[in-house]
C-alpha cells in the first residue's frame, strides 16, 4: 500500500430516486481506525457504509480502496468485497447450514481454499468469539447476541482487510448488546480497521479514534468522541446528542 | 364380493398400467422441475424479452386446456419419430413447468434479500450466491406447493390414455367397455390412484421433513 489509509472517499453522491441520499461526503479513514458512523435515522450513515463495500452503488465521485480507485467498470468487485467484511443489523446467517458450515461457507466456495484448513480457521474463529459449544447448532437455535457473533466471525474468515458494521446491536434485546460489542472491542484492540454505524455512545466514546455525524446527507461534524460528544461545534451536532444521551 | 373378485382377477393388467402411469409422471415432472426452474430464472432476470418469453409461455400453458397440449404434443412429436411415451411425458412437462415455474419464482422471491447481500458481501458472485445460499432456502419452501403438483401431475397423466397409452385410467376403460361394467373399473381404478398418490405424499412429507432439519 503506497499511502497509509484504507479507504478514501471523495465527494461521494448517492441517490434513489429522488431522494439524494449522500452529499458531497468526503472521508478517510486510515489503518487501524475506528470509525463510528452517528445520526439519526435516514440521515444516511448505513447508504454510505453500504457504498464502502459496494452493495450500493455511487452516483459519483471516487472510492479508493488501499491506494486503488475502485469503479464497477475496472475492478471485479467481488475481489473487492473479499477484503471488506460487513456485519448487518439482522445477522443474515445462511438457516440452511449450521454455525460452522456459515464460518467455512466463503472460505471454501469463494477462496477455493483446502478444507481441512478452512475448517480449523473457521472453529478458531468460533472459539474467539467464544461459541466453539455451537458449532453443529442451526442458527435458528441461537439468541441475537450468538447470531451476531456467528456473523463477525463469518466475515473475518475471509481474513478482511477492514470490518464494516451496520448498526450491529440494534436488533438486539439490551442484555444481550454487551456481548457483541465486547467482541468488537477485541477486534479493534488487535488493530482491526473499523467502521460502524452505531447508536451506542458508550462504545463510540471507549472504542472510536473519531466518530462522523451525519445529518440529512452530509457529514456535519468529525472528531475525537469525546470531544465531539462533550464540546459538538455544530448547533446540530448538539441536537442530536441532546435527544439520544 | 364381487368388485373384490374383478379387482384380484385384474390386478397384473392394473398393475402395469399403474407402472406406467408412474413412469409416465415421474420422468415428466422431473423434467418439468428444469423447465420450471429455467422460466423462473427469466422471470427474475429483470430483463424486459426475458421476462415476456416467460410471460407469453405461461399464458399459452395457463390458457389452453392440458388435454389440446397433450394432442398438439401427440400429432406434432410423432410426425418426428419421437415415441408415444415422451410425446406424452413432453407435453406434461411442457404444461407442469409453468406452474412450476411460478412455483420457484414465489419461493425465490421470499427469500429474504438480507440473504443474497451476505452472500455477496462475502465476496460470492450473483450466480454463487444464487447457488449456494438462496437456492437450497427457496427449494425448500417450495415442498409443499411441489408436492402439490407432483400429485396433479400425476392424475393429469390420466388424459394420455386419450392418445391410447396404457396407462391406469385407459386399462379400466378398457376393462368396463369390454365387460360392460365401467362402474367396477372405475371404483377399482380409484382406488389404483388413491394408493399411488398416497405414496407421493408420503414421498414428499420425508423429503420436507429431511430439508427441515435445520429449523
Amino acid at each position: 500500500m503506497s499511502e497509509s489509509y484504507m479507504i478514501k472517499v471523495e465527494k461521494l453522491n448517492k441517490s434513489f430516486g429522488d431522494l439524494h441520499v449522500l452529499k458531497d461526503i468526503n472521508i478517510t479513514v486510515k489503518e487501524s481506525d475506528v470509525v463510528c458512523l452517528i445520526g439519526a435515522s435516514g440521515s444516511g450513515k448505513s447508504t454510505l457504509l453500504r457504498c464502502l463495500n459496494f452493495l450500493e452503488l455511487k452516483d459519483s465521485g471516487n472510492i479508493i480502496f488501499e491506494g486503488e480507485k475502485v469503479e464497477k467498470e475496472t475492478h471485479d468487485l467481488n475481489k473487492v468485497r473479499e477484503k471488506v467484511g460487513m456485519v448487518f443489523q439482522h445477522f443474515h446467517l445462511f438457516p440452511h447450514m449450521t454455525v460452522l458450515e456459515n464460518v467455512m461457507e466463503a472460505p471454501l466456495h469463494v477462496k477455493r481454499q483446502p478444507k481441512d484448513q478452512v475448517k480449523k480457521d473457521a472453529q478458531e474463529l468460533l472459539k474467539k468469539v467464544g461459541l466453539s459449544d455451537k458449532e453443529n447448532v442451526y442458527p435458528s437455535k441461537l439468541s441475537g447476541g450468538q447470531k451476531q457473533r456467528v456473523a463477525i466471525a463469518r466475515a473475518l474468515a475471509m481474513k478482511p482487510d477492514i470490518m464494516l458494521f451496520d448498526e450491529p446491536t440494534s436488533a438486539l434485546d439490551p442484555e444481550l448488546v454487551g456481548e457483541v460489542l465486547s467482541t468488537m472491542k477485541e477486534l479493534a484492540l488487535e488493530g482491526m480497521t473499523m467502521v460502524v454505524v452505531t447508536h451506542e455512545m458508550g462504545f463510540a466514546r471507549e472504542v472510536a479514534d473519531w466518530a462522523v455525524y451525519m445529518h440529512d446527507g452530509r457529514i456535519v461534524e468529525v472528531g475525537h468522541p469525546e470531544d465531539l460528544f462533550n464540546s459538538p461545534r455544530e448547533q446540530r451536532t448538539k441536537n442530536f446528542l441532546d435527544s439520544v444521551l | 364380493m364381487d368388485l373384490l373378485t374383478k379387482f384380484i382377477d385384474t390386478y397384473p393388467v392394473f398393475l402395469k398400467g399403474m407402472l406406467l402411469t408412474f413412469q409416465l409422471t415421474i420422468v415428466a415432472v422431473f423434467i418439468a422441475i428444469f423447465i420450471g426452474l429455467f422460466f423462473a430464472f427469466l422471470k427474475i432476470s429483470k430483463m424486459k424479452v426475458l421476462e415476456w418469453i416467460a410471460d407469453i409461455y405461461i399464458f399459452l400453458v395457463r390458457g389452453t386446456p392440458l388435454v389440446v397440449q397433450i394432442f398438439i404434443f401427440y400429432f406434432g412429436l410423432t410426425a418426428l419419430d419421437i415415441s408415444q411415451f415422451w410425446s406424452v411425458v413432453l407435453g406434461l412437462a411442457f404444461h407442469n413447468g409453468a406452474y412450476i415455474a411460478e412455483i420457484f419464482r414465489g419461493s425465490i422471491q421470499s427469500i429474504d434479500k438480507g440473504q443474497m447481500e451476505a452472500g455477496r458481501s462475502l465476496g460470492m458472485t450473483a450466480g454463487l450466491a444464487m447457488r449456494r445460499i438462496i437456492l437450497p432456502q427457496a427449494f425448500r419452501r417450495a415442498m409443499p406447493p411441489l408436492g402439490n403438483q407432483f400429485i396433479i401431475a400425476l392424475k393429469d397423466s390420466s388424459l394420455a390414455s386419450f392418445i391410447g397409452m396404457y396407462e391406469l385410467f385407459n386399462v379400466a376403460t378398457t376393462y368396463g367397455s369390454n365387460e360392460y361394467d365401467y362402474m367396477s373399473y372405475l371404483l377399482i381404478v380409484a382406488v389404483y390412484y388413491l394408493v399411488l398418490v398416497l405414496i407421493f405424499s408420503i414421498l414428499v412429507n420425508m423429503v420436507e421433513k429431511r430439508m427441515a432439519s435445520s429449523d
